[in-house]
């Protein structure tokens, strides 16, 4: 069954179950590499994405259920290189990983919390991440990482 | 450029069978200069260098990017000796058709391995390109300087490494001779140079195995079954196989798998074959309360490991304790579940995989899927943060063995959570006692240890490993349990105190039997020997009424040992008064703080740290912040250093906290994150780190160095904010 979704911008038609959950669109019929299997069961946080600008977890949310004019931003639609994010560039200047298998995840779910709320305590950003899980032990950089992008006027 | 080779060193160093003997004729090879970590085995410079005539320097090491930066740090080693900038440097990293064979990314070994070698490799590039450059141009060597590849005399003159090597590959061995260049002259070592595969990660490029996507690839997923025992009775394929999409069902005795063109069909399809399948056979797991006393009854092989001065029960003693220690199952807990990708093609095999040994894997698959190894080639890319045998290896197999199955197509196998938790080895369960006496000084006259533990290694290697192997018709069993012999131990690591005790034994009860599947997790027995030693070492000081800190430098000679513990004990600003017990507090959260230390391995990297807790009045602990003072020789990437210690710190937080696996007789139970939960951004402590440069010592790996300390100073600090000692992991069990 064929359905439209937009993504990072740009309007896909898409050949897929209904039931297909939007994780596996975005990896394989699109090939973004943001958005990470983890669990599949909504638990870790890997697969977040935007989806009209709140974070969802894409591993949970079917194809069927998402509006065709919904915007949904993963990873790579946040920013790039030539233009990255200041959650990105204060990834990168913390140095806020180790394996960066959840970073995607973090990012998004720290995007959508500082649209929320543009200048964070520690304790709030620990309690929004809450839920997204990171097994190296990053958590310290990463809490540094997204008061440093607020700083910066991330949201 | 050709040297002569001595086929004889060849012969010797791809035999290891018949290394021994040969042993005593060593000697008497004078051209044999002794060479530095892996180098000595793969002695070919070109083996590990590539200087092209297109201005590339590729370097290459067997030794795998684990998550924790190794690569960043191995360019700038052999940036720093090639004179050459950072930039131009290309990792490539363990794969068995390009790199050398470094066995194993484990063990915090691969700076000692790697690192060293690759230093010692690249000095000598230099050397031959440099007087290359003398007879071009004229010069003295010792006149010439280099920036960037670039060799320049004082006359002006100048030429390139790019040049000079004209496409040709150093094709010789190394020789031992060059001398790699003093601290003083590094560049890049010893700088906190950012990592270099955080940018593709940051934004979202394809970094993992995960992430592969070869053209015409096929999505499958395994049905395992539903224990360790089951086996598979029936199963009708002709629902699954009728699926959508569905390519294939493969059954090869209790092995069952589905492969389809879209991973979501391949998903079905697996659900299908499951609610199809029956399965037999009974497991008996282990009674999941009082796992120790349990541990303690099994039928065990006894060893001393380490016996020192009189026998400890007949020292006389002021005052004697003795206490009991216990660790749970732990799960790896990969972020990401398992996974591989294989391709079969013309009767080669290639696999793609986040193992963290792509020879030993290639050999052990071999046997499973009756290939030679020759014909295989493993290739290793990232994965999530990897602390051990996971499933990594499994997912291999299993993609091996399923691209076998459907020649010409690439064939993705990815776990499923329930399968990562249920099915990837654990870090083996624990018991341990201790006893110790002390004299009217408040000085140990002796000490006990003695330990209960299954293996801690039964990675594949020169046998293979593999859940797929125990479940083909043809069966691959694993191999029997072996332990890791001291000095490294496996179970008995860090068992042996580095204190200076007059009388101690050091007993170790090795159970072969593994009802639960286990082997090697980050820092093997490490972690529960030195909770319990530096967490009775406290008990000892409560009782000889003497400073925790105090009383371990009244029993500790090292000097680098005693200057972590001084380090740390500043830097936490540690006053004898913050640590004394204070009675419970009924309904308020009570506050303490506790210290810590261990050499790893007694030959590895120093760490002391000081943490703090709050405890509630449920009886939950929080760790608030971790002070650590680290001597890891030389350091070549502090930053990469202090990331490693804070994770490090962090994870061991939530495995003393939070961490057990659970089961029933038949089954494991703890999978999923709600089951199997860890450590999350709320309960996070802050770290502090601090380092002690010593550029002049060898360096040494960090990785595994925390595990233990922060178990043993998060129940020296439960026992100084309320007066109890909880010997029993995880801490924050029915709180």
């Amino acid at each position: 069954m064929a359905m439209r979704i937009k993504v990072n911008g740009r309007r896909h038609q898409i050949d897929a179950p209904p039931n297909t959950p939007l994780l596996y669109v975005l990896r394989n019929d699109l090939e973004l590499s943001g958005p990470k299997f983890g669990c599949g069961l909504g638990q870790c946080g890997t697969c977040t994405v935007l989806i009209d600008g709140k974070a969802v977890r894409s591993c949970q949310r079917r194809i069927a259920a998402i509006p065709p004019n919904a915007e949904i931003v993963t990873l790579e639609g946040l920013g790039t290189r030539e233009s990255p994010h200041p959650l990105q560039t204060a990834f990168i200047e913390e140095q806020a990983l180790q394996c960066g298998y959840c970073t995607s995840g973090m990012i998004m779910a720290a995007a959508s919390f500082l649209a929320d709320n543009d200048d964070p305590t520690e304790a709030q950003i620990r309690q929004a991440l809450a839920g997204y899980l990171c097994r190296c032990g990053a958590q310290g950089r990463i809490v540094r990482a997204i008061r440093r992008a607020a700083e910066k006027g991330a949201a | 450029m050709k040297a002569t080779r001595s086929t004889r060193r060849d012969f010797l160093a791809s035999s290891g069978a018949l290394l021994l003997s040969f042993s005593l004729e060593r000697p008497r090879d004078a051209q044999a200069a002794p060479l530095p970590g892996s180098l000595a085995r793969s002695r070919r410079l070109d083996a590990w260098i590539r200087v092209g005539a297109d201005g590339s320097v590729t370097v290459l090491s067997g030794k795998c990017e684990i998550g924790q930066g190794l690569a960043t740090a191995l360019a700038q080693i052999a940036a720093d000796e090639l004179d050459v900038d950072l930039e131009r440097i290309d990792m490539v990293m363990a794969d068995t058709g390009r790199t050398p064979n470094e066995g194993y990314t484990a063990g915090s070994l691969s700076i000692q391995q790697s690192g060293t070698a690759l230093r010692q490799a690249a000095a000598e590039v230099r050397q031959i390109l440099v007087d290359l450059a003398a007879q071009r141009l004229g010069a003295a060597a010792a006149d010439l300087s280099i920036t960037d590849g670039r060799i320049s005399a004082t006359t002006g003159r100048s030429t390139t490494y790019w040049e000079l090597i004209d496409g040709v590959e150093i094709e010789q061995e190394a020789t031992g001779r060059a001398t790699p260049k003093p601290a003083a002259e590094r560049r890049y070592v010893g700088q906190s140079v950012p990592r270099l595969d955080l940018p593709a990660k940051v934004f979202g490029e394809a970094s993992f195995v995960h992430d592969l996507r070869l053209e015409g690839m096929l999505h499958a997923r395994v049905v395992r079954p539903p224990s360790y025992g089951a086996r598979l009775a029936s199963v009708d394929e002709a629902p699954a196989r009728a699926l959508e999409g569905v390519v294939e069902v493969v059954r090869n005795g209790s092995f069952l798998a589905a492969i389809a063109r879209r991973e979501e069909q391949a998903l079905a399809a697996a659900t299908s074959l499951r609610d199809a399948a029956r399965w037999e056979g009974e497991t008996a797991l282990p009674p999941n309360a009082d796992l120790a006393s349990w541990l303690r009854r099994q039928p065990a092989q006894d060893g001393v490991v380490d016996s020192v001065g009189p026998d400890p029960a007949e020292v006389p003693a002021a005052k004697s304790l003795e206490a009991e220690y216990s660790k749970p199952y732990l799960a790896h807990a990969a972020l990401a579940p398992s996974c591989a990708v294989a391709l079969e093609r013309d009767g080669e095999l290639v696999i793609w995989t986040h193992s963290q040994g792509v020879f030993p894997l290639r050999s052990s698959v071999a046997q499973v899927v009756g290939l030679p190894e020759e014909r295989i080639r493993a290739i290793h890319m990232d994965g999530a943060g990897c602390f051990g045998h996971n499933g990594a290896d499994d997912a291999a197999c299993d993609a091996a063995v399923l691209a076998r199955a459907l020649p010409g197509r690439p064939v993705r196998v990815l776990w499923s959570r329930e399968d990562e938790l249920r099915w990837a080895p654990f870090g083996a369960a624990m018991s341990l006692r201790l006893r110790a006496g002390l004299d009217g000084e408040g000085r140990i006259v002796h000490w006990r240890h003695e330990l209960w533990s299954n293996t801690h290694s039964t990675r594949p290697g020169r046998r293979p490993s593999f859940v797929a192997g125990w479940h083909l018709a043809s069966p691959v069993p694993s191999p029997d349990a072996v332990n890791i012999p001291q000095p490294f131990g496996g179970a008995d690591r860090n068992a042996v105190p580095l204190y200076d005790f007059p009388s101690r034994r050091v007993v170790e009860h090795f159970l072969p039997d593994m009802p639960v599947r286990v082997s090697a997790l980050r820092s093997l027995g490490a972690f529960a020997n030195i909770l319990a030693i530096e967490s009775f070492m406290d008990d000892l000081a409560a009782a000889a009424g003497i400073d925790p800190i105090a009383f371990r430098l009244k029993h500790l000679k090292d000097e680098r040992g005693r200057r972590v513990i001084e380090l740390a004990a500043k830097a936490a600003g540690w006053t004898p008064a913050s640590v004394t017990p204070r009675s419970a507090e009924s309904g308020s959260a009570k506050k303490g703080r506790g210290f810590a230390f261990s050499r790893y391995k007694n030959r590895g990297t120093y760490l002391a740290l000081v943490i703090d807790v709050e405890v509630d009045a449920s009886g939950a602990v929080r760790v608030e912040k971790a002070v650590a003072a680290v001597d890891a020789g030389e350091v070549i990437n502090p930053d990469g250093l202090r990331n490693q210690i804070e994770g490090g710190i962090v994870q061991a937080a939530s495995w003393t906290l939070y961490e057990q696996v659970t089961f029933d007789r038949q089954k494991i139970t703890s999978t999923d994150w709600r089951r199997y939960p860890i450590l999350e951004f709320p309960e996070a402590p802050d770290v502090e780190v601090v380092l002690v440069d010593q550029p002049d010592k060898d360096p040494l790996g960090v990785g595994e160095a925390a595990q233990g300390p922060t178990a043993a100073a998060i129940s020296n600090a439960v026992f100084a904010a309320t007066g109890i000692r909880r010997r029993d992991l995880p801490l924050n069990a029915g709180a």
